[in-house]
């Protein structure tokens, strides 16, 4: 049997609900033989990292906490994706963002208005989208690539992250370990639901989901950063500005991951550490696929790929899941979405045995 | 249609329902009665669009057997499938009377069928010889002396060691035939030949093709030019639509007869371009541009004089290749010139030169580009959202948002207005065929009410009704006073609207020709670079300047580029000015792919 793939007349859309479904599921088959390859429980591991994470009113708290950050780097991350501009880097915005907005806590430890939080969030949004403007130049001025210029950006961010908590900015009082000292109580997020760690964060994904749609669905700057992205001759040919797609893109996505990175300090954390992200920026990635690219998918993709965060968190105590075990099943996700993905604008065709 | 209907051997017996009945072809060489290639019922489709339908068709041997129909009748499919390309769905193809299964073009060679296609797969960095040797065995030695033996014997002179990048399209098209003849081919396929050929050239292909057939190889000539089919051909089959709507014997048949059945009814009327009266302003004007093209294989533009007028259709002749897209580029503001050389572009009085699209656009600048995918529209958007691609000025937002419904209303109204076959304005535009898609791209930069029209191939792959409808339109913007520049390969359609021509060769531009005081063949040798300065200039005022000193001698100082006599022995390349006739990269090894649905 031969098959081909033959492209639709027009865009499935059963298809494009279907596609993080199956990925889901696909992903979900794949790592059970995994586990159980590695000799791990694999039914109970998987039952751990799809259920625990909503058992509980305390799980469930936290898997809003890990939605925050992945939902408002993921709209971010999008916009610029369907202008076909990757920013891949959003791991170091995010540490920039961090520091930027750390800075005002560590250097004005006495500074005392409860509205700190404002300008370290300001601060952070500034860093973020500052670092992605670097790519943003080049990739503009020498056609230096957006990926590759993004991702080592990442690199840097975290060795400036590591030598601000070992030098300058480490704790005095912090037994040497590698963190500054914790924010005073103005410099810190209100909390949003008594009780849980859920703070103002998430609404700012919200906030941004919603600017997202009304961006991306409704306005001219959004409908010609998407024909950059899908026909650069057309948008060329219509006079829209490739490198103006180029700046808007990186200068949102990092503005957004710089956000979730002040966010972070400011919030759950209340101190610049090394270990801030967890991934989050590269995780974010696969939010915004998972989510098609499109800002309601996302919002709910964000809470799927944090629930897998707090469930693998539980499944490495209760099911003895090594650590990566988690890296593992969102690169199975990204990878199955992918080739699901396909089918939204193609059909499989099978051309029965030999052609005639 | 009744598949396997076909009785007579060379050309098939009228099928009942037809308005005219064709009459049987004679056979040009009796007592040979077993086809050479004969298709039963033969159907393709691609998703929903049925490219062929039941079709039967019988090629004799010693046979110059034409396939003619429009753009989309789907006889680029039908060769794909003999050249084994691609697979029929149903029906039968036998060869020498024995059925065969081409599941490849390697196997179609084997059997004797070989191809030149349209787009040729050559490439353009190896030398005639490194090019036949990809695809002939044999030593070198041997290929080059086959390769003069087979181009004395039949016309096709080119030089073995030169490379395929710097030849002219007619001597890149000899290539693909030698290549073809190398391996002692039965049956010659030739995908529309003639349309990449200036009118010198075409003749003397024509005289190879006959000696090819006295030689006893058969040739299927594709082809929607009728005139050449009856000069050439011996038989015809002619598709619409996906099916033989008739086989003809195209000597005795008359242009009518065959026009209805290759369009199910008469032509129209050609609109006589009356000259539009009123002398408007300059609208457009280039003066001396130069620009250096950094693909090497593609022609500078040097020393380009032009104005466009108000009132006036200016047309731009030359086979594609020539300069046509990088003029059209830097005239739509998608390729820029640097501040210093801004000057050389004035649209409306401004120097636009340095400007962007939008710039350009906004100063009543519209753009109908040859590649309607990818380009003038987006495939993947829907016709209302391309209809926002351009046309944002007619009120389709509002204070920064997409008033969708405004939007919706202008695309229906386009849809509407050029007969735009499609779902609705929801439908995609990579749904759309390529006429239908072409029609709205056209209705929608008219719509845009431009003072200045540029349009790449107006009537590219667009039905004879709807062609004609196009045309009309540009005559009544003309009228209105737009000016229109249009730049096309069709000659006798630029001489159908055109006030004046110019012709584009290898990045020159002739001096401006009144149309109705010159002649195809005249523009034909422009087309070769064998232009005379004597050439009537403009009148109406439009003209350029002095004849540009260096390109432009006299006939006594350029011996190479003397009138081309197709019957000439021809070793010293007649056509050989040509350097980079072929688009960008477009010589290398395209396979003609485009689906003619």
């Amino acid at each position: 049997m031969r098959f081909e793939l033959i492209r639709r007349d027009r865009a499935s859309l059963e298809m494009a609900l279907m596609a993080p479904v199956l990925a889901l599921l696909a992903a979900g088959l794949v790592s059970w033989a995994l586990f159980a390859a590695m000799g791990v429980p694999a039914g109970r591991a998987l039952w751990t990292i799809a259920a625990t994470p909503f058992s509980t009113w305390y799980d469930f708290s936290e898997v809003l906490v890990k939605t925050a950050p992945l939902l408002l780097i993921a709209q971010g991350l999008a916009i610029g994706f369907r202008a076909r501009v990757f920013n891949i880097g959003a791991e170091g915005q995010l540490l920039i963002g961090a520091i930027c907005a750390s800075a005002i806590p560590v250097l004005l430890p006495s500074a005392g208005s409860p509205l700190l939080w404002v300008a370290m969030m300001a601060l952070g949004m500034v860093g973020g989208a500052a670092w992605a403007a670097i790519a943003a130049f080049w990739r503009t001025r020498l056609n230096a690539n957006e990926i590759l210029v993004t991702l080592m950006l990442s690199l840097i961010a975290a060795q400036i992250l590591t030598y601000l908590l070992l030098g300058p900015w480490k704790d005095p009082m912090g037994m040497n370990f590698p963190q500054t000292r914790m924010f005073q109580p103005g410099a810190l997020l209100p909390g949003l639901l008594p009780g849980t760690r859920v703070n103002l964060s998430l609404l700012f994904g919200v906030a941004a989901t919603i600017a997202a749609y009304v961006f991306m669905q409704r306005s001219v700057t959004g409908f010609r950063l998407i024909v950059t992205g899908t026909a650069p001759r057309a948008a060329g040919y219509a006079g829209v500005s490739a490198a103006r797609g180029v700046w808007l893109s990186l200068l949102i996505s990092g503005a957004a991951a710089g956000l979730a990175g002040a966010a972070e300090v400011a919030g759950p954390l209340g101190q610049l550490q090394r270990s801030i992200s967890q991934g989050y920026g590269f995780a974010a990635i696969i939010v915004a696929y998972l989510g098609g690219l499109h800002p309601v998918g996302i919002a709910v993709s964000s809470l799927v790929m944090s629930a897998i965060y707090i469930g693998g968190d539980n499944a490495m105590v209760f099911a003895d899941l090594p650590q990566s075990a988690v890296l593992v099943v969102q690169g199975l996700l990204l990878t199955f979405y992918l080739i699901a993905a396909t089918f939204v604008r193609y059909r499989i065709a099978w051309t029965g045995t030999a052609r005639a | 249609m009744t598949p396997g209907a076909t009785s007579g051997p060379a050309s098939g017996q009228p099928e009942a329902g037809h308005p005219e009945p064709p009459r049987q072809g004679s056979q040009p060489e009796p007592g040979c009665d077993v086809p050479l290639l004969r298709l039963r019922g033969v159907s393709k489709s691609y998703g929903a669009v049925q490219a062929n339908r039941g079709v039967d068709l019988t090629v004799m041997p010693g046979s110059i057997h034409a396939i003619l129909g429009e753009n989309g009748a789907g006889k680029s499919t039908l060769m794909k499938m003999i050249y084994g390309v691609e697979a029929p769905d149903a029906g039968q193809i036998e060869w020498n009377g024995a059925p065969v299964a081409l599941t490849s073009p390697s196997e179609a060679g084997r059997l004797g069928i070989g191809m030149v296609f349209q787009h040729f797969s050559l490439f353009d960095t190896l030398t005639v010889l490194e090019n036949v040797a990809l695809v002939v065995p044999g030593s070198p030695r041997r290929l080059a002396a086959r390769i003069a033996t087979l181009g004395r014997d039949y016309g096709l002179q080119v030089d073995a060691t030169e490379y395929v990048g710097a030849l002219s399209v007619g001597e890149r098209q000899r290539v693909e035939i030698l290549r073809c003849l190398m391996q002692d081919p039965r049956l010659l396929i030739l995908d529309e030949p003639t349309a990449v050929l200036p009118p010198q050239m075409v003749t003397r292909l024509f005289s190879t093709l006959r000696v090819l057939r006295d030689r006893g190889v058969s040739i299927l000539f594709i082809s929607h030019k009728l005139d050449e089919i009856r000069e050439l051909c011996d038989a015809a089959t002619v598709l619409r639509d996906g099916q033989v709507t008739g086989h003809a014997d195209p000597r005795d048949t008359d242009t009518r007869s065959l026009t209805r059945m290759m369009i199910g009814r008469d032509l129209p009327p050609a609109l006589p371009a009356e000259p539009g009266g009123a002398e408007g302003a300059v609208q457009l004007q280039l003066s001396q541009l130069d620009w250096t093209n950094p693909d090497p294989y593609a022609p500078d533009l040097r020393g380009i004089d032009l104005k466009l007028r108000g009132h006036e259709i200016v047309g731009i002749a030359g086979i594609s290749g020539n300069g046509q897209s990088e003029l059209c580029a830097l005239i739509s503001g998608e390729t820029r010139l640097p501040t210093r050389a801004a000057g050389a572009i004035a649209l409306r009085g401004q120097s636009v030169g340095a400007m962007g699209a939008a710039g350009r656009r906004a100063l009543g600048l519209a753009y109908v580009p040859e590649e309607r995918l990818g380009h003038g529209a987006v495939p993947e958007m829907t016709l209302w959202q391309n209809a926002l691609l351009t046309a944002q000025s007619r009120g389709l937002t509002r204070r920064g948002m997409v008033d969708r419904r405004a939007a919706l209303r202008f695309a229906q109204d386009c849809i509407a207005g050029f007969d735009v076959r499609t779902a609705g304005p929801e439908a995609e535009a990579g749904s759309l065929s390529g006429g239908n898609l072409q029609k709205f791209v056209v209705g929608r930069e008219i719509m845009l009410a431009p003072s200045v029209l540029l349009v790449e191939q107006p009537t590219w792959g667009v039905d004879v009704a709807a062609a004609a409808e196009i045309r009309r339109r540009l005559i009544e913007m003309r009228n209105a006073g737009c000016a229109i520049l249009v730049i096309s390969e069709e000659l006798d359609e630029l001489f159908e609207i055109c006030d004046r021509l110019h012709v584009l060769h290898d990045g020159r531009l002739s001096p401006s020709l009144v149309t109705a005081r010159t002649t195809p063949e005249e523009v034909g040798e422009w087309m070769i670079g064998a232009g005379r300065p004597d050439a009537a200039p403009a009148g109406k005022g439009g003209g350029t300047g002095p004849a540009r000193p260096g390109s432009s001698g006299t006939n006594a100082d350029r011996p190479d580029t003397a009138r081309p006599d197709s019957a000439r022995p021809a070793p010293s390349h007649p056509d050989r000015s040509d350097p980079a006739a072929e688009g960008p990269g477009a010589g290398a090894a395209s396979e003609g792919s485009d689906h003619a649905v």
